[in-house]
């Protein structure tokens, strides 16, 4: 926002460089450390070292984040069109709401929930099996229908209140208003959201590491860890991260293109009054409809809390865990902020750096953590293993990974915040660390909590890098509740995953308060 | 004839009450500070909201309980009154058949209502390769295929020139005299109500406080808001 003095030049108000800068050489080195051992050994091998093997782990990444992302968005668009048709009925926020806890969660604490409802031993006596392909179906068609119909609802709440009015006035029926005002307006955003949804089943670690079995139905992300970690096969570790980074990065790079993937997408204000579906048999299939989505929902929530109230075991273990937890979550959290801050205050005042910030955040994304970790491992445990070097790579990572959602909150608030105060300070000749302590801060202190929030949260749902780089002796709450169900102790692990939940909730509830506007 | 008799009618905390007659073939412009009710009277008439008691009378039938497709009525409103992804044809095509059955008779009075409103060469353009106007004048031409007696205006021409107001007003009032409809339009333009309306009503705080000839009201100083609603208005305007 250039104005001009009394001189007629141009002021601005012009943030250092210098820690923007230094942000992106450090994002720079991380990739580099990654991506280049993985790039190096991968020339070197060539693309004859693409056995047989990597082709099927490709293949089955496909097919189970295509499956996955197609019935999501079947289930997702039922239901958000039921959603919207039905503008108030009780418990409607209640249903929105649960519609945020899946993703909310960290994901090991909900496949627990699904296990503990449909596994073997499970409330419903091992109907099937949920290993392998279904499973990993069941456990992504779980987190992403919300995610897709929370989305799709809010496209649909956008339709203008004009149109519905037109669409009564006009006679409109069922099928007239899905073809002429609803389907129009979900096709516009149904790309963005489907590949959303694809790149997160391409690259889910935690639900294919556990309910996944075998060579058969493993994916590309939890293969790479299988050949650094159990196989100690470091050529085909690359391979496989390279096949992996060609998939997520021109996904990634291709939904950028289609609007972002971290654009705000949520429903905001409230929807326009529609005046359709009025009669019985409309509102016995949206009812139907909202009572199937409650019935994939709670019980697996319910389980958790049902089950996992009477088998928490506080010893020694949980709470170290727990401690561990928290130190590397908020290590991460405090990482991803300082990387995220100078970008934010750069990105608010020059186009040139909100662009490349935007896709700088991505980091972890483009190129995904496996692929990351990689490099890491070659350029880093081959040579000396220890805890404390474990401890940094895990927060480095998990910076990473939670480095969009820690700069979206912060880089809208300073952008208002930048055009708000930025011409008064310069009028004022306020600048500087006196600025941020008698401007800044005050009017950013929710978004700055929101984002330290933000990252503690992903942090501590974190499998992926802690299983990479984490030790026997070396664990978190996540890795401890692997860990119990791997060694036969599953009530344990559901006691595991209801303290980490309430944790991550408690949390979230927080964040929630201070994204709020006032 | 429009007749709303002891109207009712309850929004958040506002208590509104209509009782008025807009007279067969007439143009009745409404004016009034905003949030008065305005736009609840017209979807009151258009059966987008139904009174608490009361009722709706167009003609000789009561509308009350009708829902809004099977009441006589057209409404064009301030924006959003085509849909962007149909071309400017299909959209006044949906006035006759939301399904698009059409007969050959039907085309060609989309083909004459186009015509009418001067869109003939824009047939096959899509909404956001028109001005503002031109999509005001596709729902006029929707308006004429419909072919409905009441014509409700929301604010239509609020967001075009004074130029382009008149042309669009000159357009519904030719409209209103070949067809003798009923027109009811909310303005706030009250050189609009003078131009092109009959009869003009002074709305406030969910009651029609007058509702005379327009030279009439616009003379009056017996009614109680509308010298401070319009403010210096009347004398820099006459």
């Amino acid at each position: 926002m250039p104005w001009r003095n009394d001189t007629g030049d141009v002021v601005t108000v012009q943030p250092l460089r210098a820690p923007g800068y230094l942000a992106l050489a450090l994002l720079g080195v991380a990739l580099a450390a990654g991506f280049l051992p993985v790039l190096w050994m991968g020339a070197r091998q060539g693309a004859g070292a693409a056995d047989p093997y990597i082709l099927r782990v490709l293949r089955f990444t496909l097919l189970q984040a295509g499956l996955s992302t197609l019935l999501s968005i079947i289930g997702g668009l039922l239901l958000a069109r039921a959603l919207a048709r039905r503008q108030a009925f009780p418990g409607r926020d209640f249903v929105l709401r649960l519609l945020n806890l899946p993703l909310a969660l960290p994901s090991i604490v909900v496949i627990i929930g699904i296990i503990e409802v449909y596994g073997r031993k499970g409330w419903l006596g091992g109907a099937f099996s949920i290993y392998g392909l279904q499973g990993i179906l069941l456990a992504h068609v779980f987190f992403n229908v919300p995610l897709a119909a929370r989305l799709l609802l809010a496209e649909l709440e956008r339709v203008p209140a004009e149109s519905w009015k037109l669409a009564a006035q006009l006679g409109f029926q069922t099928a007239d208003i899905w073809r002429v005002v609803e389907w129009p307006q979900l096709r516009a955003g149904l790309p963005g959201i489907a590949l959303l949804i694809f790149l997160l089943c391409a690259s889910s670690f935690a639900v294919v590491l556990t309910l996944g079995g075998g060579p058969g139905a493993t994916t590309l992300e939890v293969a790479i860890y299988q050949a650094l970690r159990a196989d100690f096969d470091p050529q085909r570790a690359v391979m496989l991260a390279l096949v992996q980074f060609l998939l997520c990065g021109s996904l990634v790079l291709l939904a950028q293109r289609w609007g972002g993937l971290m654009g705000t997408r949520a429903s905001g204000a409230t929807a326009a009054r529609r005046y359709d579906a009025r009669r019985g048999v409309a509102i016995i299939i949206d009812a139907g409809l909202i009572a199937l989505g409650l019935i994939l929902l709670l019980p697996p929530l319910l389980a958790i809390i049902i089950s996992g109230a009477s088998a928490i075991h506080a010893d020694a273990t949980l709470l170290r865990a727990s401690v561990t937890s928290l130190l590397l979550g908020s290590a991460s959290a405090a990482m991803a902020f300082l990387l995220a801050w100078p970008l934010a205050q750069l990105a608010a005042r020059s186009d040139a750096w909100r662009r490349g910030s935007g896709l700088a955040v991505l980091a972890a994304w483009i190129v995904p953590p496996a692929v990351l970790a990689t490099g890491w491992f070659i350029t880093f445990i081959a040579h000396a293993s220890s805890t404390a070097l474990a401890a940094s790579l895990v927060v480095a990572m998990n910076g990473l990974m939670a480095l969009p959602f820690v700069f979206q909150p912060l880089s809208t608030a300073i952008a208002q915040a930048a055009s708000a105060h930025d011409r008064l300070c310069l009028g004022l000749g306020l600048s500087g660390f006196g600025r941020f302590w008698q401007i800044d801060l005050p009017a950013l202190k929710r978004p700055i909590g929101l984002s330290l929030v933000m990252g503690l949260i992903l942090s501590l749902g974190d499998l992926t890098a802690i299983s990479l780089f984490g030790t026997q002796d070396f664990m978190t709450l996540p890795s401890l509740i692997y860990r119990q169900m791997g060694s036969y102790r599953f009530d344990a692990a559901v006691g595991t995953a209801l303290i980490l939940g309430i944790l991550v909730l408690a949390l979230s509830s927080l964040s929630e308060r201070w994204s709020r506007p006032r | 004839m429009i007749r709303l008799a002891d109207v009712t009618f309850r929004y958040e905390d506002m208590e509104m009450y209509f009782d008025a007659v807009f007279t067969a073939a007439s143009f009745t412009a409404i004016i009034g500070p905003s949030g008065g009710g305005k736009s609840t009277l017209l979807n009151l008439i258009a059966g987008f909201e139904v009174p608490q008691s009361g009722r709706v009378l167009i003609g000789t039938q009561d509308v009350t309980a009708l829902p809004p497709d099977q009441r006589p009525v057209n409404m064009i409103f301030q924006d959003n009154n085509v849909f962007g992804h149909l071309d400017v044809w299909t959209n006044v095509a949906l006035g006759i058949s939301p399904r698009l059955a059409l007969s050959a008779e039907d085309r060609e009075r989309i083909d004459t209502a186009l015509a009418d409103v001067g869109l003939v060469s824009f047939k096959q353009r899509k909404p956001d390769e028109l001005s503002g106007g031109e999509r005001q004048r596709v729902a006029v031409a929707r308006a004429l295929v419909r072919d409905r007696p009441v014509l409700l205006l929301d604010e239509p021409f609020a967001a075009l020139g004074p130029a382009l107001r008149r042309d669009m007003l000159d357009l519904v009032t030719a409209m209103q005299k070949a067809r003798r409809l009923t027109v009811v339009m909310v303005s706030h333009q009250p050189e609009d109500a003078q131009y092109a309306a009959s009869h003009t009503a002074y709305l406030e705080a969910g009651r029609i406080v007058a509702l005379r000839p327009t030279a009439e009201l616009f003379a009056a100083t017996d009614i109680p808001g509308l010298a401070a609603y319009l403010g210096d208005w009347r004398s820099i305007g006459q």
